[in-house]
């Protein structure tokens, strides 16, 4: 894939590769807080999440590969009686088509904890009652937000009725009936953030995104706000990898669309310190399923750099070997060799939330 | 008629000229405004009808009271103003 979407602060930057040189080719919403970009590889729409603060969360849909949009129909919470206070929509997190064998469905997790599904390409959306309503919900907490957030869909690719969320702070919820029932998948998992006795609770896990690996979807890793967690029985268990070159702190995860095994990291210090340790900006990868890491760094800074790289600013195309990670700094870094050199397409972009491959 | 005005940083978005309307409430008057540019509802209410967290209405200076309900009382001769609060950078 040779087009990069970049969701920033202030608009979706869209570069492209012309004989191997990535140049920065085109710009939507500029000066607009672009939160998320999906590009529908079913059918080739491209979608973007906004909020505009003042005047709300909203989702634009172009079929002409960002030349033109429109703006479609957001989540909306449902009223709830005699209460002032209804849950409403604060931001579109997450945004995933629902399957091969759905054209035009997607899902989308927001906060303040919604999943929503549209049949109509983003037209229209309707909550997930099932999930919403599930008893366990009231203990979800904010993590990076005021309210909980779910900030990753997984749709298998070999059953769209099997779905996987995950929530800060609401660990991984799994539905195997298209969303007719849950189950929570956190086992394993361990929240320093909590008393000691709840440390285990799997309801309050802050898995910071999860992935799992297309080709075997049973594999899966996340990057949690207290480690690096990863499973390998379908999300049933999950067993923490301790060491990752010079921190298991981050926000953001790819895996390798065929190779389980192989997963990449940006890491910062710590919670405490939400930074490149000693000012370095690296990439962690492994390729033995977290016993041991690489540490990448040809192409990037070695010394003051403070980018930090969110849920969603580190993306993998389906060659495997194309990554791009963003940064709260604005820097947009890629590599077409699974990390081993990276090359700078800007440093000075707004504040990068997401990016995404089209 | 009572009238409504819309902030300038509205228009970017979604274009918002000044009307006259029936009313005498504020609901009544917005909704008369959003029957014809339904767009517009969004950005000013949530999607449960109420004032968006940074958003203020005014009715002839004064900012109103109900911001869910949006049941202050307009006169035929007033003028609403729909401004966002200042926030951010």
């Amino acid at each position: 894939m040779t087009t990069l979407l970049v969701s920033t602060r202030k608009g979706l930057f869209t570069f492209e590769a012309h004989a191997g040189a990535w140049t920065l080719t085109r710009r939507a919403f500029v000066g607009d807080n672009v939160t998320l970009a999906l590009a529908d590889s079913r059918d080739g729409t491209w979608y973007a999440a906004l909020d505009h603060g003042h005047f709300g969360v909203k989702l634009h849909r172009s079929a002409d590969r960002g030349e033109t949009w429109e703006e479609v129909g957001v989540p909306a919470y449902p009223a709830v009686e005699g209460e002032d206070e209804a849950a409403a929509l604060k931001l579109i997190w997450s945004l995933e088509p629902a399957g091969a064998d759905r054209p035009g469905h997607l899902w989308a997790g927001t906060i303040p904890g919604g999943l929503f599904r549209s049949r109509d390409r983003g037209s229209s959306w309707q909550l997930v009652d099932s999930l919403w309503d599930h008893p366990d919900r009231a203990r979800w907490m904010g993590g990076g937000a005021d309210q909980p957030g779910i900030h990753s869909v997984l749709v298998d690719p070999r059953d769209s009725d099997r779905v996987l969320v995950g929530v800060s702070c609401g660990g991984v919820w799994e539905t195997t009936d298209d969303g007719a029932t849950w189950t929570v998948r956190a086992e394993g998992m361990r929240a320093d953030f909590m008393p000691p006795e709840q440390a285990g609770d799997p309801v309050i896990q802050d898995p910071h995104r999860v992935v799992a690996c297309p080709a075997d979807f049973d594999r899966l890793w996340t990057q949690h706000h207290c480690g690096i967690w990863r499973s390998t029985d379908a999300a049933r268990t999950w067993q923490e990898v301790e060491h990752a070159g010079p921190s298991t702190f981050g926000f953001a995860v790819a895996v390798h669309p065929r190779e389980p095994d192989t997963a990449w990291f940006v890491p910062a210090h710590s919670d405490q310190h939400r930074i490149p340790v000693d000012g370095r900006v690296v990439v962690t990868r492994t390729r033995d399923g977290g016993k041991s890491f690489d540490v990448l760094d040809d192409g990037l800074p070695r010394a003051d750099a403070y980018d930090l790289v969110f849920r969603h600013g580190l993306a993998i195309d389906d060659t495997g070997d194309r990554l791009a990670f963003g940064s709260t700094t604005g820097s947009v870094w890629l590599t077409e060799d699974g990390g081993e050199h990276w090359s700078t397409l800007s440093t000075h972009l707004p504040p990068v939330y997401a990016v995404t491959f089209a | 008629m009572p009238s409504v005005h819309f902030t300038a940083n509205l228009q970017r978005h979604v274009a918002c000229p000044p009307r006259d309307v029936q009313g005498t409430t504020v609901r009544a008057c917005l909704d008369a405004v959003f029957a014809d540019n339904p767009r517009a509802r969004g950005y000013v209410l949530d999607e449960h009808g109420a004032v968006r967290h940074h958003m203020n209405v005014f009715v002839d200076g004064e900012q109103v009271i109900d911001r869910v309900g949006l049941s202050d009382p307009v006169r035929p001769d007033s003028e609403i103003y729909v401004m966002q609060a200042l926030s951010g950078g």
